[in-house]
């Protein structure tokens, strides 16, 4: 486990891909089987623990320490995990320190993968007064599945390749076919046995991506009748695999999420691969992103959640079609293909995404700006694709394009700020802001309307964590009330992307995406937008 | 029975005994101030007289300039000197070189003001010494449980691999001025890295203040470069500001390195966009606070600039008296 929590460590802080190929490379080299083989699932996100939940080491740490002292720990960390493994009390008595064995990665997971739940708390207890602090963190972040190292499977493949000083497209060849602890692999890399077989059908295709469309540079560069335009649809991107039978519903990084949505990956009929986007649809109509929200929100859902919040694929591109790639084809030709696709297959619950015609770049910004009834309304903008783009992996410039709608706009009031969690959690960066409300009397008020924690540099944080802690007026553990008066107080900018009625909040109002986009030092807080605006806004903006 | 308030007050100048008419570690000019050690949030120039170690009025010179008082007053740990009533003696807080404890006694009564300190082992200046008191006044910079310092020497271990590991890389450890390099460069001569270790501008007016009180420190060199891989492969200590500044530049694909008792907590370290972040602190953890408490048991612990919140708890559970001094003026980072 040692080396194990030394790598994540020095990973976690190592941004330079050819660094933490270097870390990676020699941790494989150094490390034996079958301890580098769970290594490298944990890494790759191939390994997760059913019975361990962040309950198991509340509970923990809950029966060695008192709670007011964990509680501001916690609060000054800002992660479980790591402040339960700086703070842990090891039990002190007769050779508790030197009885106890660090525990080895292959025995956590084997240990494990066989536990009952109401066992995990008394492991966890021993192994954690067993580690040292940095063995405990690797230790709770791998209980918890949320590593968050900065590797990507796609770098561990490259630091296995260097390993064995081969190419990496010939482990992503076989990599899904390949099971943790990977002995097999690494005889291979090592040279000591023959190259494993290659992928079992129905697995991940590397998705394509688009860049930003920088409107200033990009339209003037281009020739619009070389792209195709479609709706940018507000659900999640997928990839709906099935192939021989096997059948799987992969988020846009690989993930398999075929359990939170068995309705879906049922009605998977065909036999090809389809990039498209989850959304939640009724009677053929899309509904709000919060709606999908429900769903993704549970791992496994109920067949209420199911009829209430029915989910449903809508197909961007076609990757594979029986056994025929595509994926080397112009769009236009996937395009034409995948049109006939989706009407053969009459799936329930697919549909295509249509394209959206037009004649030049102006006319399609007009259509941008104020899409038509219906659907269209609820999309985050517009994707542009050359009519001649193969279907690449990655996000490469040029081929593809994401034009997204213009976010609206409001000033608001700082009132209340809270300190950040994870990276920041010594400083003041999650916002609350409000604006004006006129009463009965006539007396205006600040109501708070929405929270907003990123959209400023590392200097903005700066200057604003320290506007916040000269001008505090109350402390409510780690929210501070700020200054907020007609006379005093800081106005921001703050762009979202939609608005929604709300019963939860006390303005009646939710918005999608707040964030700062500009810090008015300069505007009076009185100057700041009244509540009557953003609902003018909501009436403007009619949904469905 | 002689109330403490009556010995020593928070002010906004700082800690300040009436009776004895002086002020611990003034942030502002007084006419006479007594200084625990020479971090310049606690040793400020302009006061009419000073009476600290002979080692702190020597860094207070060589920050400042000799004229950095009126009238320095030298002492040596376990000496006492009487003032107005007040017998004033200075013991070894094991922070920085000439870091001292200043013992008060009054009228029956005993106050410790033990600035910052640290009570492990640190080869560049003399260990704590406990002394029993009423009154213990203390830092609480990491007044949190999650503030547990490892073992230094498994640092330094960290550091040497990571410099075997990427000898293409300039390994940049951002250190302060004044302790935190020296030590830093004794522990390395410790683990037996005997090779020329390369410094920052910043550092070597107190390098060489240090090699003059008898802390040898070995092979020393500037960081002037004349080519840019100059220093790979190569230990560098330099400021922690001047790792994020244009003089990083000329190092080749620079490794930051910032050893802190801040590190221990990983979004500090992110925060610095420190690569490697080495916890190895010049102040009390929690562990050594509460120990310190607990083997002093005194009948009041005072606590100043830090995170006082969960040692007033630990207190309370712990049967320990102890409040809060709102003193302003004090860094909350360690060192400066």
């Amino acid at each position: 486990m040692r080396a194990f929590s030394r790598l994540l460590d020095r990973l976690a802080f190592t941004p330079a891909r050819n660094s933490k190929l270097t870390l990676l490379r020699d941790y494989l080299r150094q490390t034996p089987d079958p301890e580098r083989g769970w290594a490298l699932a944990a890494l790759t996100g191939a390994l997760g623990f059913d019975v361990a939940k962040p309950a198991a080491i509340r509970k923990a740490i809950e029966s060695r320490m008192d709670a007011q002292l964990f509680a501001l720990s916690y609060d000054y960390v800002g992660d479980l995990a790591e402040t339960v493994a700086l703070v842990w009390p090891k039990k002190t008595g007769t050779n508790a320190e030197t009885d106890r064995v660090e525990p080895q990665l292959s025995e956590v997971v084997d240990t494990l993968q066989s536990a009952l739940r109401h066992d995990v708390q008394r492991l966890l207890e021993d192994w954690l007064d067993a580690l040292d602090t940095d063995g405990r963190w690797a230790l709770l972040k791998l209980l918890t599945g949320a590593l968050r190292v900065g590797v990507s499977a796609r770098l561990a493949k490259q630091a296995l390749a260097t390993l064995g000083e081969v190419d990496v497209a010939e482990i992503e060849e076989i990599w899904h076919a390949q099971h943790p602890p990977y002995e097999d692999l690494f005889a291979w890399l090592e040279g000591r046995s023959g190259k494993p077989t290659r992928a079992a059908p129905g697995h991940f295709r590397p998705v394509m991506l688009a860049q930003a469309l920088d409107e200033s540079s990009d339209l003037a560069k281009y020739d619009a009748r070389d792209f195709a335009a479609e709706w940018k649809w507000d659900g999640i991107r997928i990839q709906a695999v099935s192939e021989g039978g096997v059948k799987h519903l992969f988020s846009r990084t690989g993930d398999e999420i075929s359990h939170s949505f068995p309705d879906v990956t049922a009605a998977l009929n065909f036999e090809g691969v389809i990039d498209g986007e989850l959304l939640v649809v009724r009677n053929g109509a899309i509904a709000p992103f919060s709606d999908l929200q429900q769903r993704l929100n549970r791992k496994r859902p109920d067949a209420k959640a199911i009829a209430k919040f029915p989910a449903a694929i809508r197909a961007y591109d076609l990757l594979l079609a029986g056994k025929s790639d595509l994926r080397t084809l112009p769009f236009r030709e996937r395009r034409t293909r995948l049109e006939s696709f989706v009407a053969r297959a009459k799936a329930p619950g697919l549909d295509l995404s249509p394209l959206v015609p037009f004649d030049n770049w102006p006319a399609l910004a007009a259509l941008r700006a104020n899409p038509p009834a219906g659907d269209a309304r609820l999309a985050e903008g517009l994707m542009l694709k050359r009519w001649d783009s193969i279907y690449e992996s990655g996000r490469p410039k040029g081929p593809w394009f994401k034009w997204k709608r213009d976010p609206h706009l409001i000033d608001g009031v700082l009132m209340y700020a809270q300190r950040g969690h994870g990276k920041r959690s010594s400083y003041y960066s999650d916002y609350t802001f409000g604006v004006w409300r006129e009463d009965a009397s006539g007396e205006r008020t600040l109501t708070p309307v929405g929270k907003a924690y990123f959209g400023f540099t590392d200097e903005e944080l700066k200057a604003l964590d320290k506007f916040v802690r000269d001008n505090t007026t109350e402390r409510f553990g780690p929210v501070r009330a700020v200054r907020a008066e007609g006379d005093f107080g800081l106005v921001l900018e703050i762009a979202f992307e939609g608005l929604q009625r709300s019963t939860r909040h006390k303005s009646g109002v939710a918005m999608r995406f707040p964030r700062i986009s500009r810090i008015r030092w300069d505007k009076p807080a009185r100057e700041a937008d009244e509540l009557a605006t953003l609902e003018r806004m909501l009436d403007a903006r009619s949904y469905g | 029975m002689t109330r403490p308030e009556e010995l020593l007050r928070p002010t906004p100048n700082g800690l300040h005994c009436a009776p004895g008419d002086f002020t611990i570690d003034p942030v502002r000019p007084v006419p006479r101030a007594v200084i625990t050690h020479g971090h310049g949030d606690h040793a400020r120039p302009g006061h009419s007289a000073v009476l600290a170690t002979r080692e702190t009025l020597a860094i207070m010179a060589a920050r400042y300039g000799e004229g950095f008082t009126g009238a320095a007053q030298p002492v040596r740990y376990g000496e006492t000197s009487s003032h107005n009533g007040v017998e004033v003696t200075l013991m070894p807080a094991g922070h920085v070189l000439g870091s001292a404890q200043i013992v008060l006694r009054w009228r029956g009564l005993t106050a410790v003001v033990s600035g910052d300190y640290k009570r492990r082992r640190d080869p560049t200046c003399a260990a704590f010494e406990p002394v029993p008191c009423d009154v213990f006044v203390s830092e609480a910079t990491f007044g949190l449980p999650v503030f547990r310092h490892p073992d230094d020497a498994g640092e330094i271990a960290k550091l040497l691999k990571s410099v075997a590991q990427f000898p293409e890389r300039a390994h940049l450890v951002g250190a302060y001025a004044l302790g935190k390099a020296q030590r830093l460069i004794c522990l390395l001569r410790e683990a037996g890295y005997d090779r020329t270790i390369f410094v920052h501008g910043a550092l070597a007016t107190l390098n060489a203040l240090y090699e003059a009180h008898g802390v040898q420190l070995g092979p020393l060199a500037p960081a002037t470069a004349e080519t840019r891989d100059a220093f790979a492969g190569e230990i560098v200590l330099a400021p922690p500001d001047a790792l994020a500044d244009r003089w990083s530049r000329r190092f080749a694909d620079p490794l930051p390195v910032f050893a802190s008792g801040w590190m221990r907590v990983r979004a500090r370290a992110r925060q610095r966009q420190v690569e490697l972040p080495l916890v190895i602190s010049d102040h009390a953890d929690w562990d050594e606070l509460t120990q310190t408490f607990r083997e002093l048991h005194p009948e009041q612990v005072w606590l100043t600039h830090g995170e006082d919140q969960a040692l007033l708890r630990w207190a309370s559970l712990d049967g320990i008296t102890a409040r809060t001094l709102s003193l302003v003026g004090y860094s909350e980072e360690e060192g400066e």
